[in-house]
């Protein structure tokens, strides 16, 4: 049924269509919303045989959503930035355990400093945690994309983590298709675990495992992740076809067929991305783009085939290992390795902490990669003056005091204070 | 695709105002993304919350920079905030005010759009008197389907009840037809009437 909503609402109510039996919640920004719209729903008998329990922190949601999902239950939980972190011990064991979970992750920087508008530093910190990552585009893909992470998660018996953008997706009024409950019972199975704890038949989940068996619990975690790389576009197409869109996979294009220039990027900013295309072809530049969905399992082949034709690639990301560069370009870069002729590799960060990515940004971005490229990573509207000037400032005075109060009175027009002076 | 920002302080239903604006666009069929300026809103802090409104699919996720028209619910901004920046030359103004656009020294910018492009509407005195408190949002979306005609004063009334079921949303509604008709009599008497919609 088509409805003008949130979209936090929105994916509340397709997570209450996957009829989860436990959902542990704790509420942090900007994901609130989600709990929120669900609690109501268990409240109100819409979603029917379903505990919802309030926990004391994210480290107890998940670890709640742990025990539930070992005994057997569908288990969701939903978190954001710092909360993810706090959960962080919990994160690796939902995985190393092979439960399960579905939780969403509305996207919201990392601090220090404190911030809680959207970039993608939460997910990024817990890439290698052995979760599958989805990241949606649209809210619509948000919620189509937790319809099918259920089904994936518990034909894999591994946890998947949907990735959403906070405010930009979470905060979103707009159109928005939810399905019907027929439908989704019959693209999603009941779930029947792999393993469950059981009182009437008793058994362990959680062994230590030494040096003799560790590599090898570690190699089975990888080859499901490797499986889900066929699983994906499997269980997209049956989505398709059963609700008529196009919803997840690992990756599709955009005008890429023709494409000399292709960019590279996850989540909402592909939208804005596409009119940008849009805007350039019509200008003449041959430019597409290749909306990654899947990051873990990072389709490392289906990349390959994508961008294989281009002659330059540009990544765009909300998140950068500081020391390093852009995550996702590097893993990018992972995927044109072994090819005998490759594209030139253009690595932009954009976004960090909220800033808004406007399209002439982006079309100032694309076209310097093609006739001034970079070296390394480009911070797309970094404040150079600001920078400049705060470094020299660093430079002249060893008790400089902290950065951040210091470039915001920079930035507000004043003097910055240095520790032991007056303002 | 026509876009709306709407700039008024946390309390005034900045936010809501803007998701009723999207709402009674998609009771007539459009495409509409409402969202709000993403700060940590507090009582009184200015508050920001856009509105795009097409005919097909909207992909973009940009802040509105230079918008169609401008709904400005709490006349202090003016010295706050650079509320104008961006308004498009043949853009939309409506103010909540029971002043007029001299007295709030922005004569020369509203005289800049075209003819019956600019209007004033005393939302804040309407709801106080028909909603019993001082939330002008639902008014100044009847303004706003008087002035660009863009939605119509129906859609507006379903998507103020929606939102707002009962006793507060008939009288909410009841503020939101009473600034149509204010804004439409003022387009009659400024000899404008009708030759101002907007266009998607």
């Amino acid at each position: 049924m088509l409805k003008q909503i949130e979209g936090s609402r929105a994916m509340a109510e397709a997570i209450a269509l996957c009829r989860p039996e436990v959902i542990c919640a704790y509420p942090i920004t900007p994901q609130t919303h989600i709990v929120e719209g669900v609690g109501e729903l268990v409240r109100d008998g819409h979603l029917k045989n379903c505990e919802y329990i309030n926990v004391e922190s994210e480290f107890a949601a998940l670890s709640v959503a742990i025990g539930a999902s070992a005994a057997g239950a569908r288990a969701y939980t939903a978190t954001s930035s710092q909360g993810l972190l706090f959960m962080a011990e919990a994160v690796y064991n939902a995985s190393g355990l092979g439960l399960p979970i579905v939780m969403t992750l509305g996207n919201r920087a990392i601090g220090a400093p404190i911030n809680i508008w959207n970039d993608h530093s939460d997910a990024m910190s817990m890439r290698d945690a052995g979760w599958l990552q989805l990241f949606a585009e649209t809210n619509q893909e948000a919620v189509d994309l937790h319809i099918q992470a259920f089904r994936l998660a518990e034909e894999l018996s591994m946890p998947v983590m949907v990735c959403v953008d906070g405010f930009i997706l979470t905060h979103a009024v707009e159109r928005i298709d939810i399905p019907d409950q027929a439908d989704v019972d019959a693209y999603l199975p009941p779930y029947e675990p792999v393993q469950s704890l059981d009182p009437k038949d008793p058994a362990s989940i959680g062994a230590m495992v030494g040096p003799e068996a560790f590599t090898e619990v570690k190699f089975l975690a990888h080859y499901k992740q490797t499986h889900a790389l066929k699983l994906i576009p499997e269980y997209a197409r049956s989505f398709r076809d059963r609700f008529g869109r196009e919803s997840g996979g690992l990756l599709r294009g955009y005008r890429a067929d023709d494409a000399e220039m292709l960019v590279v990027a996850m989540g909402s900013i592909c939208g804005t991305i596409k009119d940008v295309i849009d805007e350039m072809r019509e200008e003449g530049f041959k430019i597409g783009l290749v909306t990654l969905v899947s990051y873990r399992p990072f389709p490392l082949a289906a990349l390959r085939d994508a961008l294989a034709r281009a002659s330059d690639v540009v990544v765009v990301e909300k998140s950068f290992a500081v020391g390093m560069g852009g995550q996702l370009a590097d893993n990018v870069d992972g995927a044109l390795r072994n090819l005998p002729v490759r594209p030139r590799l253009h690595s932009a960060v954009a976004g960090l902490g909220g800033r808004p990515i406007p399209r002439g940004s982006l079309h100032r971005l694309f076209r310097q990669a093609l006739v001034q490229p970079w070296e390394g990573v480009h911070f797309l509207d970094l404040n150079e003056r600001v920078i400049g000037r705060e470094i020299h400032r660093t430079g002249k005075n060893r008790r400089s005091g902290p950065t951040a109060e210091n470039i915001l009175k920079q930035l507000a027009g004043g003097r910055p204070a240095e520790q032991g002076r007056p303002g | 695709m026509f876009e709306v920002r709407i700039h008024g302080r946390g309390g005034q239903g900045v936010v809501t105002g803007a998701e009723m604006l999207s709402v009674a666009a998609f009771l007539e069929g459009r495409h509409a993304q409402a969202f709000p300026s993403f700060g940590s809103e507090r009582t009184g802090a200015p508050v920001v919350a856009f509105c795009r409104i097409a005919e097909k699919e909207i992909r973009l996720r940009e802040p509105i920079a230079a918008p169609d028209c401008l709904i400005v619910q709490d006349p202090t901004l003016f010295k706050v905030v650079d509320v104008f920046a961006g308004l498009k030359p043949n853009g939309y103004l409506i103010v909540n005010t029971n002043k007029s656009f001299a007295d709030l020294h922005i004569a020369e910018i509203a005289s800049r759009l075209p003819k019956g492009h600019a209007v004033i509407v005393p939302a804040t005195e309407i709801a106080q008197r028909l909603v019993g408190r001082p939330v002008p949002n639902a008014a100044l979306l009847g303004a706003f389907a008087a002035l660009t005609e863009l939605v119509h004063l129906d859609s507006v009334a379903h998507a103020i009840e929606e939102a707002f079921p009962g006793k507060v949303g008939a009288a909410n509604i009841a503020a939101a037809r009473e600034a149509h008709a204010n804004v439409t009599q003022q387009e009659i008497d400024a000899g404008v009437a009708h030759d101002h919609a907007a266009v998607l």
